[in-house]
């Protein structure tokens, strides 16, 4: 393919929340910053830019991954999942989310987009996770307000509430 | 922290890749999974000004069980290889490891390779990779060549590969039947780079430790078995050796100590897990 040129804005094309997106981006754009101001997703917070504080967590390709180390170029193609994506319908909350506001799993807020979306992948392919399980995949977030025991106390209140819907199913 | 300006190449073969890298030369970096770069780029720690992807590379997403060894293509992600089936069996070391590096957030993109070529001193990967005696496979256009884990690594996040040369692939040799593995890390936090890391690999006749996050690169060492009396001033000896420095994170006093008491350790845990 050709080279994308420095300080030169190139389309993209790729799957955002489900939906086919397309936007402009420089080669240096970060997927946050594309997310955030080229496609108006700004549910996905941007904090530390250099991977340690999760809070730009996103799924690509169904991954937990830091848009803040991704390239927008990268993604060409690919299917990106944000925080926008989590809600069944615009009056309502997921299982994960309705856990987060029953148990109190967030204060400010700031940190929660990227929460969601590592915790999502991770229940959808552990069904019955144990705490310790839980923590590691929050080992990847940091949070200042919570200190972690009540989103460890949705998490886990989101999982057995899955479990159970996935036996009722 | 925004990267500074650079071209991109999305290299779809390994001559376009090389071509690249070849007419760039110091200008260029290869991007991989971008876990190490990326935040180079992010503070500016680095401005190249050509980024060659060579994530779209078929050939360099192949894991293959070659002559004794596992070969690891530059393609490959961390949690890719970490969800291979008998990964515990063939590469106990590495599996053991694996977890420890960065957060699973991280290792669904970033590649071994990419840990490798970024030689961060206190890294997991070139521990594991210096540990077992492996192997960096490099290629330029001039051709390819082959460099022992220990001579790859010449200090902090430098290493022997030329300009335009690229990791295409490393090699771990597979854990021989009678020998026993162990790795354990000592951090602030977890997912933290490591105070000091260690591995060890013992069989019946000798045992290896290999130690990162001390020295300016991870360094490997002969070492009496656990069993030995010697074992202690061995211990003692290669702890000094590594000419530890104070930082913010621990004193050199205190990553000496962790040689010692972490190294005997997984010394003696890598002993217990042969039986």
């Amino acid at each position: 393919m050709p080279r994308l040129k420095a300080g030169q804005r190139h389309w993209l094309h790729l799957t955002l929340n489900g939906k086919a997106v397309e936007g402009e981006a420089e080669p240096r754009l970060l997927l946050s910053d594309f997310l955030r101001y080229e496609l108006g997703a700004t549910g996905t917070h941007v904090g530390c830019e250099h991977g340690v504080c999760g809070a730009c967590t996103v799924q690509i390709d169904g991954a937990p991954a830091r848009a803040c180390l991704t390239l927008a170029v990268q993604m060409e193609g690919a299917a990106i999942r944000t925080v926008e994506g989590l809600a069944p319908a615009p009056d309502r909350l997921s299982i994960l989310q309705e856990a987060f506001r029953e148990h109190h799993g967030l204060q400010c807020g700031f940190c929660t987009p990227g929460i969601l979306m590592s915790l999502d992948a991770f229940l959808r392919e552990h069904r019955r996770p144990n705490e310790a399980a839980l923590r590691e995949v929050l080992s990847g977030h940091l949070c200042r307000c919570t200190g972690y025991a009540p989103i460890l106390r949705a998490a886990l209140a989101a999982a057995e509430r899955l479990a159970k819907e996935a036996g009722d199913a | 922290m925004k990267p500074a300006p650079f071209d991109y190449l999305r290299a779809e073969t390994l001559e376009e890749a090389l071509e690249a890298l070849h007419q760039a030369g110091t200008e260029a970096r290869v991007l991989a999974g971008g876990q190490s770069l990326l935040p180079m780029l992010n503070m500016r720690l680095a401005r190249p000004a050509l980024l060659v992807d060579i994530m779209p590379i078929a050939a360099l997403r192949e894991v293959a069980d070659a002559a004794g060894a596992l070969r690891i293509g530059a393609g490959i992600r961390q949690a890719a290889l970490q969800a291979r089936p008998g990964l515990a069996r063939q590469q106990p070391l590495l599996a053991a490891a694996l977890p420890w590096v960065g957060h699973a957030q991280t290792r669904s993109r970033g590649t071994l390779c990419g840990s490798v070529a970024h030689a961060d001193p206190s890294a997991e990967i070139p521990l594991v990779l210096v540990a077992m005696g492996g192997h960096v496979h490099l290629r330029s256009r001039r051709g390819a060549r082959r460099v022992a884990a220990e001579e790859f690594f010449t200090g902090m996040m430098a290493t022997t590969r030329a300009e335009e040369e690229m990791i295409e692939a490393i090699t771990l040799p597979h854990a021989a039947p009678d020998s026993g593995h162990a790795f354990r890390e000592v951090g602030r936090r977890h997912g933290d780079f490591a105070i000091t890391a260690c591995a060890a690999v013992v069989d019946a006749r000798s045992a290896r430790l290999a130690v990162g996050g001390v020295a300016d690169r991870p360094v490997a060492r002969a070492l009496p078995l656990p069993s030995d009396p010697a074992l202690e001033d061995a211990l003692e000896q290669f702890a000094w050796s590594l000419e530890a420095r104070d930082d913010l994170h621990a004193t050199a006093a205190y990553r000496r100590h962790l040689v010692r008491r972490l190294g005997r350790a997984v010394l003696e845990e890598a002993a217990a897990c042969r039986a």
